[in-house]
């Protein structure tokens, strides 16, 4: 679809107390038009508490409730069965970090995608605790700075997209605030899905990944044509690379250079060969688990495209 | 139109949440509530109950969807007990804050280790700062009022709190008694909330309250409190006219006419220290007992009025280590200034010990705070 067809309202307001650069922002801002302002928001401690600004203002023009850390998806849950006796049908949008996603929020997500309740629920991932300050969380990727990790993680990430899919939720996909055409389109189709669906946004985060604040678009793009980041849709099981990630699944584009990913962020800029080759394996293994997911519609190793 | 069943505490508060019109139940099992949550899910399948059942993965998660069942418009119920509650204890100050009128059902029981899954309310009593309105009930039938009187209560304008009703397990929660059923219809209609979240209407609840707002909230709560033991009589009087039946919210008084010596307590062993009244006059000892019901709000001039010139003898079934029986301590802060003769602080029935009339004998009539052992 074209820029000029999507939603034209403005769903997160200018003036918010976000950084510069935030890509946060600039995912929300397409999430809520694609949903076309039917949605309310269920948001944890995270960035968007922050930016949203204080009472008696907000940034944001859907109705949102700010619930404890641990606790989205639940209350998500409890929304959605009232708005359900009532008879509405709005979305309830859970809008959390990776933090309240694959850490702390990890229980009341997998027992709300379990039970199959009719949710949307949205992590934008920045791979660390940006609120307080950049520390490691569970979707750091092995490597990076944070201030709780000042040599370097030494763990890789857990990969909360593809618990979803063992949870046999009727939608999961990832997108990357490098593409919001992908990311707008991948919100309208899972508003049409019923059940508990779930999407996984890359977010590069400027001051956390210490690049410059113009660079979030394009970082988001380069984790993706890096292959560090990958963009598939499971739609009732059925997986599917999509974008620039299924070009290089089907061996159309050739993926960039991992280093040159890494160490245009400030994050890495430590790291030794040993250390970027063990980020290169994990992403060959990523890729060889994924691919075997998609069923029949790659033949090759994925493997290949890493020379 | 009522019916009169043999119910345990338990099951009547599970049928109480149903003529109270409760649309969301979330729940998670735990001794000694679980049979609520069974017999809600019973009564949701077979469709006599018309609510939405949210089987949570845990109590953190129950209040969580309890909180934007109420925050989107509907009535919510949950029960639980102990750990149960004491995972919850981030969410009860967030309903409190949100101003989520949830009404909660909790069977009191110790907290471990080790594991001890008896009667205590120290579960409850150490939740005593979140905001919540608390109720401690002595008989089925009052469990099965209090909730319905709590759902009126919590959801006044003028108080907008979460209330829990509390009563000891097993005790009561596992002991059949014979119930009336009544229907709540004329005292209690649909919940008509005040805010909800609307996608025609948009808000923002709970964003980032400066210091000043903030104060001004916690003040409002504590003025929600202070309005809500007003309207209490005015709800005891209106149930009391519908349906005849006395049932205290605020506390109950035994024998207080010529008392010298009163039993103050709460909960189940508020109807044991009754028959020890009757037990203690038989023996020439003016007693008499207030048992309070109300815990949050704290009814301090109510109590004040009625204990004047008395000997007090405060009845703790829990204990907060370091400082003493919870009742107690509130208790003497609140007769601080009053002519007060003594108060004297017993702890009973601690971890589910039995608490029979002759403990309350013993401990009024030797000096020791503590009763350790079953009294028979």
């Amino acid at each position: 679809m074209k820029i000029s067809e999507m939603e034209r309202e403005e769903y997160v307001l200018p003036g918010n107390t976000s950084c510069h650069g935030c890509p946060s922002t600039v995912a929300l801002r397409t999430v809520l038009k694609a949903l076309e302002g039917n949605a309310v928001l269920v948001i944890p401690a995270c960035c968007t508490s922050v930016y949203m600004g204080p009472f008696p203002n907000s940034a944001i023009n859907v109705p949102v409730f700010n619930t404890a850390f641990a606790s989205a998806a639940a209350t998500a849950s409890g929304i959605k069965a009232s708005l359900e006796w009532q008879g509405k049908d709005t979305e309830v949008v859970v809008w959390a970090g990776d933090g309240g996603t694959y850490d702390i929020g990890l229980q009341a997500l997998s027992g709300a995608a379990e039970r199959g309740d009719d949710i949307l629920f949205i992590c934008y991932n920045n791979e660390m605790y940006s609120n307080t300050g950049i520390q490691r969380s569970g979707a750091t990727p092995y490597g990076a700075w944070t201030t709780t990790t000042w040599k370097g993680k030494r763990e890789h990430k857990k990969d909360v997209s593809e618990l979803m899919l063992a949870h046999g939720i009727p939608y999961v996909a990832t997108a990357s605030v490098g593409y919001l055409r992908d990311l707008y389109e991948k919100v309208k189709r899972a508003r049409k899905i019923r059940g508990f669906r779930y999407l996984e946004i890359l977010a590069p985060c400027p001051p956390g990944w210490r690049f410059p604040m113009d660079k979030t678009i394009q970082m988001g793009k380069l984790a993706v044509e890096s292959g560090m980041w990958i963009l598939f849709e499971s739609i009732e099981g059925k997986l599917r690379f999509t974008g620039v990630s299924k070009s290089i699944a089907e061996g159309r584009r050739k993926m960039k250079d991992l280093e040159e990913y890494l160490l245009s962020q400030g994050r890495f800029s430590h790291l030794t060969e040993e250390e970027i080759g063990e980020i290169r394996r994990y992403v060959i293994k990523k890729w060889e688990k994924l691919a075997r997911l998609v069923e029949g519609e790659i033949d090759a190793a994925v493997a290949k495209f890493y020379v | 139109m009522y019916e009169v069943k043999i119910l345990t505490g338990n099951e009547t508060a599970a049928y109480a949440a149903m003529n109270s019109k409760a649309r969301v139940v979330a729940a998670y099992p735990i001794t000694p509530v679980t049979p609520v949550v069974e017999t809600i899910s019973k009564l949701v399948e077979e469709g006599r109950m018309h609510a939405k059942f949210i089987r949570v993965e845990s109590e953190h998660s129950a209040m969580a969807a309890c909180i934007g069942a109420s925050a989107a418009g509907s009535r919510a119920f949950t029960a639980t007990s102990s750990h149960g509650l004491a995972y919850m204890h981030e969410m009860l100050h967030w309903a409190t804050n949100a101003r989520t009128p949830i009404v909660m059902a909790v069977a009191n029981r110790a907290i471990g280790p080790g594991w001890n899954i008896w009667a205590d309310l120290g579960d409850a009593l150490s939740q005593r700062d979140t905001g919540w309105i608390q109720f401690y009930c002595s008989n089925n039938q009052e469990i099965y009022d209090t909730i319905a009187m709590a759902y009126k209560l919590a959801e006044d304008r003028k108080v907008l709190l979460p209330a829990m009703v509390c009563y000891d397990g097993f005790v009561l929660s596992h002991t059949s008694m014979p119930v009336e059923l009544t229907e709540f219809d004329d005292f209690l209609s649909e919940y008509e909330p005040v805010w909800k979240l609307d996608a025609e209407n948009p808000f923002t609840h709970g964003n980032i309250l400066p210091p000043e707002d903030f104060a001004e909230l916690r003040h409002n709560i504590q003025k929600s409190h202070d309005r809500a033991l007003k309207l209490m009589k005015k709800i005891e009087e209106e149930f009391f006219e519908l349906y005849g039946r006395r049932t205290p919210l605020i506390l109950e008084e035994y024998k207080m006419e010529d008392a010298e010596k009163v039993i103050v307590t709460m909960g189940a062993i508020g109807s044991e220290a009754k028959v020890a009244v009757d037990s203690l006059r038989e023996k020439k000892v003016k007693a008499g007992l207030v048992r309070l019901k109300s815990f949050r709000p704290f009814p301090e001039k109510e109590l004040r009025n009625l204990l004047e010139d008395k000997k007090v003898y405060v009845f703790d079934r829990a204990i907060s280590p370091g400082s003493g029986g919870p009742l107690y301590n509130e208790l003497k802060s609140a007769l601080a200034f009053s002519p007060v003769k003594r108060i004297i602080p017993k702890i009973v029935g601690i971890g589910g010990i039995d608490v029979t009339k002759r403990t309350f004998e013993r401990a009024i009539f030797e000096r020791k705070v503590w009763i350790k052992e079953v009294v028979s």
